[in-house]
């Protein structure tokens, strides 16, 4: 006979692992395919996790040794032309202890590994190396269950939880969330750059187990809309830079050729320099936000996590709405459980939850800020060459005096981007994420 | 520039299915209707080349990303991940 699982979950990613494990800690029977040969071998992001949101799902989660690389406390925004750039910094003593691990960094391949035993742990079941190929569907279009690439590779559940990524052939096979057109995800590559311990302490001014994210706009991603990162673990660095898709077609420009050009950069390279490369990876974003994100819910399952296209672009978060909405997503299944009810009548408090949580509320105030970006390309070509020319200007000494020094930076401004424009694109700015 | 993309596959771990994952649809659309062929760049692991008559696909050194079967324009490349527990494996993610 078949066994019937309350739910089944596709991905054992940070969606899918945090529902897995509110949904065993009440007693849900629960199991939750992974492509990979373990929870995070196919998983990468940029490095950010934030723990707020991984406490609500294990509390305890740094006594339970969570492997976390660095705690944050220092951000820098940093925008860039070939030649130099200027940044903004901000670090605050409040991040060492009142509010350290407010975001740390973590690699995925460790911490998805840890997050899925916590899981399984509480009881879920965590089945690996499997592909979700299907959804199996009664009669009247209800999902009642998945299909795998295993032989014999059927799995009845009353709920499936689709938590399987942004790259989701499933998804768009059965119709569950159009497949994603270009314009709507950044393709990113990152390199893992191994170096010491104590050299990266001293490169970024940290004690030990502390860190710093720093996020690079400007002329780095070769007149596209896209941004650069380099987030400091234990003992490596994480560089990497992403762009729209639509735009890499376009512009025809090689990703790698693009991470390699960063990596000379001269704020960057001494940051890297004498590391090693450990590993070279590529991932999605779904950058187009609210208005690409699919029906979350419907007869018999939830989509989560990036699945749905929940992502935050201003404010690089992904995780922790995957680990929210998954979460959600889990206690949504319990009151189905309770009420036997699992019609997409029984399941759309979902949608309730989503809205009353941080999650939509978010997704929704940004929502015009992604096309924002699209239509604003001095962005990423002359703003951030007027801003450096400006900062160049003022801060050369010499005979000239401050006021005609002024009007020449001003000059290099207008010479580049005209005061009209620039006005335009403050206003629509400003206009995008209000 | 020049940036060999094999430099930086080498260091990753792969497990890599005999059957192929990628797989052009039909080989003739990609000279006779596609001009800018973006497969042939904008692929982070350079999967896609140029041959004398033809589009090879070296579907060993794929990253799983999804880039190119949503970027062919002809939407001519097969894509489906490889089977369970292969293909790429990341040791930090």
């Amino acid at each position: 006979m078949e066994e019937t699982f309350d739910a089944a979950i596709v991905g054992a990613g940070p969606a899918g692992i945090s529902a897995a494990c509110v949904l065993a800690d009440r007693g849900a029977k629960v199991v939750v395919l992974e492509r990979g040969e373990y929870p995070g071998a196919k998983n990468m992001f940029g490095g950010v996790l934030y723990g707020n949101h991984l406490r609500q799902i294990i509390p305890d989660y740094v006594e339970r040794n969570c492997p976390i690389e660095r705690n944050i406390v220092e951000s820098r925004l940093s925008y860039f032309t070939e030649e130099g750039g200027v940044s903004f910094t901000y670090r605050d003593v409040a991040f060492f202890e009142g509010l350290r691990n407010n975001a740390f960094t973590v690699g995925r391949a460790k911490f998805d590994r840890w997050f899925a035993d916590q899981a399984r742990a509480r009881g879920a079941l965590i089945v690996c190396a499997t592909v979700v190929t299907d959804l199996l569907r009664d009669a009247g279009g209800r999902v009642i269950g998945v299909k795998t690439d295993r032989a014999d590779g059927r799995l009845r559940a009353k709920v499936v939880l689709l938590a399987d990524g942004v790259n989701s052939p499933l998804a768009a096979k059965t119709g569950f969330r159009p497949e994603v057109s270009p314009e709507n995800v950044a393709l990113a590559v990152k390199e893992l750059i191994a170096l010491p311990e104590e050299v990266i302490n001293e490169r970024f001014g940290v004690s030990p187990g502390n860190g710093v994210t720093n996020e690079i706009l400007g002329n780095v991603t070769w007149n596209m809309n896209g941004v650069a990162f380099l987030y400091t673990n234990k003992s490596s660095l994480s560089i990497g830079i992403g762009a729209n898709l639509a735009d890499f077609t376009r512009e025809k420009v090689r990703p790698y050729e693009m991470l390699e050009s960063l990596k000379l950069h001269p704020l960057i390279a001494p940051l890297i320099k004498d590391g090693k490369p450990q590993e070279y990876t590529a991932h999605w974003l779904p950058e187009g936000g609210y208005d690409t994100m699919p029906q979350l819910f419907g007869d018999g399952f939830l989509i989560a996590g990036d699945s749905a296209m929940m992502f935050n672009a201003l404010h690089r978060e992904g995780s922790n709405l995957a680990m929210t909405s998954g979460r959600l997503a889990a206690e949504t299944i319990l009151e189905a459980i309770e009420m036997n009810d699992f019609s997409s009548t029984g399941l759309q408090r979902y949608a309730k939850k989503l809205q009353d949580s941080f999650v939509l509320k978010d997704l929704k105030k940004y929502r015009r800020f992604p096309s924002f970006l699209e239509t604003h390309k001095e962005l990423f070509t002359t703003l951030p060459r007027a801003t450096s020319a400006a900062a160049r200007e003022i801060l050369t000494v010499d005979e000239l005096p401050k006021k005609a020094r002024q009007r020449k930076a001003w000059k290099a401004i207008r010479g580049l981007v005209s005061p009209l424009r620039l006005l335009r694109v403050f206003w629509d700015a400003w206009r995008s994420v209000r | 520039m020049m940036v060999r993309v094999e430099d930086k596959l080498f260091l990753n771990r792969f497990n890599v299915d005999e059957e192929p994952h990628l797989r052009l649809l039909d080989g003739k659309v990609c000279f006779e209707q596609c001009e800018d062929q973006p497969c042939l760049y904008i692929c982070p692991a350079n999967v896609y080349k140029l041959e004398k008559d033809r589009i090879s696909v070296n579907y060993e050194g794929c990253l799983e990303c999804g880039s190119c079967r949503v970027g062919c324009p002809h939407f001519n490349i097969d894509w489906r991940f490889p089977q369970g527990g292969y293909g790429v494996r990341h040791k930090f993610g």
